[in-house]
């Protein structure tokens, strides 16, 4: 007898991603696509998609959606829950849209207990923009804008988010993970169907950090770039779980 | 139906409920906070959400939000706040996403002071964002007509799809005047969005909206069907008030409080014998235009008066085209001119050219 083991999750609209080889963008829009499926929430998300790479994501999801401004997809994210609480809202974003232009929207809508979701991709770079330093970009870490290397003096100290967010009462739950092996996308997928729950059963805020890679900006091929990532990220950005008020299923 | 004693402010946040507005975003700045408190006691008791925001940026993209889901929205802020929110304000334009913004002019440039002015003409009626667009500006002279534009501002932006001012200013804000509210608009009744909100794409395609397109050509296609959407408002919602113009030798020009001021002044000046009408827009955008140039056939001098530098005088010159003298007399920084003054200014001037 066949068995169907693997198929385009109905919640990925089927358009072929934009990312570039070795990115991990595409690996996370897959594990939200398929945990959206599994809680059968499809005809009842919205995403709000960043500026960024990844502001074509509205494109590759198969549900409504819109490209919020520069760091304001929780705002957006906030005002669509707001007037609409039986509808589900998460916002998918990158370093410097979370993490620098958008900090304050991200902290006050944790910190409110939106019940909305985010989705955090930490590649320590401006990826859309052509490799300038993010907030998130390590020290030493030579970037367009960095050609000598980050210089905390200069510079200022890589930005930990989950770190910063988890002294927010709002929050429901809180992770950082990576996706550089089979073993991590499943514990990626189990953080981010919980960020979803948190929502979806009224508890408040929830938000993954998902450390990725960037090859095109690292300059490197995709494998030394995970490589780099378990290297260099692991020891400035520790995985884990912050925050959990949901609890686990049955 | 009776009058009530109301302030500016809260005159307008009644408006809008009774518009059938249950969303409102605000951050205190003043002179305009009592429009978010009254917001915040009366809304809970219409089943609506209040929210205090961080910012006046996070104001703008939660109204952006909740717009996108097809329902009534509302905030409103003063001059600096209002700068905040052009970002958002022009992606909402490019979005077509209906919403009312109110903003309570204060003394500007920069921090400025909270006393009233109509230093954000510019802003309001000629983009103020980035990018080609316009919004619907409402210029209210009193508190009944705030109530009624405000109204008319929901109704607008939903028929446009299109982010709608109104365009007010301290002492409208905070004068306390008797009112005759609508009734309650029933909700049900209220227009549907449901061809473009974001509202669960359930058995159907998904709903996108956004302000983008990487690809020119489309995005100019997005620009025109813009482009075609203001002219069709230009030549439908034009709105302008004309008082004892019919025999007037000399029309003033004025918008907001100071067309207020200025009804005063044309009535001093009938009782000396001379013949003063004045000519206010209602709509600074669209700008009345083509009565106003009807108007320089039959008049000898224009008199505009603004408490900013001369910035509806542009518009002024440009509807009248140099076939009549157009005067001007200002206050700045939040001073308000007394009738006197104007009137003063006003003889100067026409002694001046007799």
């Amino acid at each position: 007898m066949k068995k169907l083991l693997y198929k385009m999750p109905e919640s990925l609209s089927g358009k072929e991603f934009t990312y570039c080889p070795g990115c991990h963008h595409g690996i996370v829009h897959r594990l939200i696509a398929e945990v959206i499926d599994e809680l059968g929430i499809r005809e009842k998300t919205l995403v709000v998609a960043p500026i960024g790479c990844s502001v074509f994501a509205y494109q590759f999801f198969n549900m409504d959606g819109t490209i919020a401004a520069h760091g304001r997809a929780p705002a957006v994210a906030t005002g669509m829950k707001r007037a609409r609480p039986d509808l589900y809202v998460f916002t998918y974003q990158g370093d410097g849209d979370l993490a620098a232009i958008g900090t304050a929207e991200i902290m006050h809508a944790a910190n409110r207990g939106e019940k909305v979701t985010t989705i955090f991709i930490n590649n320590a770079i401006y990826g859309m923009t052509g490799g300038q330093m993010a907030p998130t970009t390590l020290l030493g870490m030579k970037t367009t804008t960095t050609p000598y290397g980050r210089d905390a003096q200069k510079d200022g100290y890589p930005m930990h988010m989950c770190e910063f967010l988890k002294e927010a009462k709002g929050v429901a739950y809180l992770a950082r993970t990576k996706v550089t092996t089979p073993q991590d996308v499943e514990k990626t997928k189990k953080a981010i169907k919980k960020a979803f729950l948190a929502q979806v059963k009224g508890i408040g805020f929830g938000l993954v950090e998902v450390l990725s890679t960037c090859p095109t900006n690292w300059g490197m091929d995709p494998i030394s770039a995970m490589k780099w990532l378990e290297e260099n990220m692991i020891p400035e950005y520790p995985l884990g779980v912050f925050i959990d008020k949901v609890g686990d299923e049955k | 139906m009776e009058k009530v004693m109301v302030k500016g402010t809260e005159a307008i946040g009644e408006a809008a409920i009774r518009a059938g507005c249950r969303h409102f975003f605000g951050y205190p700045i003043t002179p305009q906070s009592e429009l978010p408190e009254y917001m915040s006691k009366r809304l809970p008791e219409v089943d609506g959400v209040f929210l205090q925001t961080e910012s006046e940026v996070a104001t703008v993209n939660m109204l952006y939000g909740a717009a996108c889901t097809g329902t009534r929205v509302m905030t409103s802020t003063s001059s600096p706040g209002f700068s905040l929110m052009m970002e958002g304000v022009s992606y909402m334009a490019c979005a077509q996403l209906p919403a009312v913004f109110v903003n309570v002019v204060r003394g500007g440039p920069g921090l400025g002071d909270i006393q009233p002015a109509q230093g954000d003409y510019w802003q309001a009626t000629k983009g103020g964002g980035h990018g080609d667009y316009k919004l619907i500006v409402l210029a209210p002279a009193t508190v009944q007509e705030a109530v009624d534009l405000t109204v008319l501002a929901f109704d607008l932006a939903d028929k446009y799809r299109t982010p709608t001012l109104i365009l007010a200013d301290g002492l409208l804000g905070q004068m306390m005047e008797p009112v005759e509210f609508p009734e309650f608009r029933d909700l049900s009744t209220l227009p549907d969005h449901s061809s473009w909100a974001m509202t669960g794409a359930k058995g159907r395609k998904p709903h996108i909206i956004t302000s983008f397109d990487i690809d020119p050509y489309i995005l100019e296609k997005m620009n025109l069907e813009l482009v075609k959407k203001y002219r069709e408002i230009e030549k439908n919602e034009v709105r302008w008030e004309e008082f004892k113009t019919e025999d007037a030798d000399i029309v003033i020009t004025a918008f907001g409080t100071v067309a207020r001021i200025a009804k005063s002044v044309v009535e001093m000046a009938r009782k000396d014998g001379l013949k003063v009408g004045l000519f206010r827009p209602i709509t600074v955008w669209p700008f009345p235009y083509e009565p106003l140039k009807k108007l320089a056939e039959k008049v000898d001098l224009f008199f505009d008066v603004e408490m900013n530098m001369g910035q509806m005088l542009e518009d002024v010159k440009l509807a009248i085209g140099g076939e009549k003298p157009v005067a001007f007399y200002s206050r700045m920084g939040g001073v308000v001119p007394t009738p006197n003054e104007i009137y003063e200014a006003l003889k100067k001037e026409f002694g001046r050219r007799e």
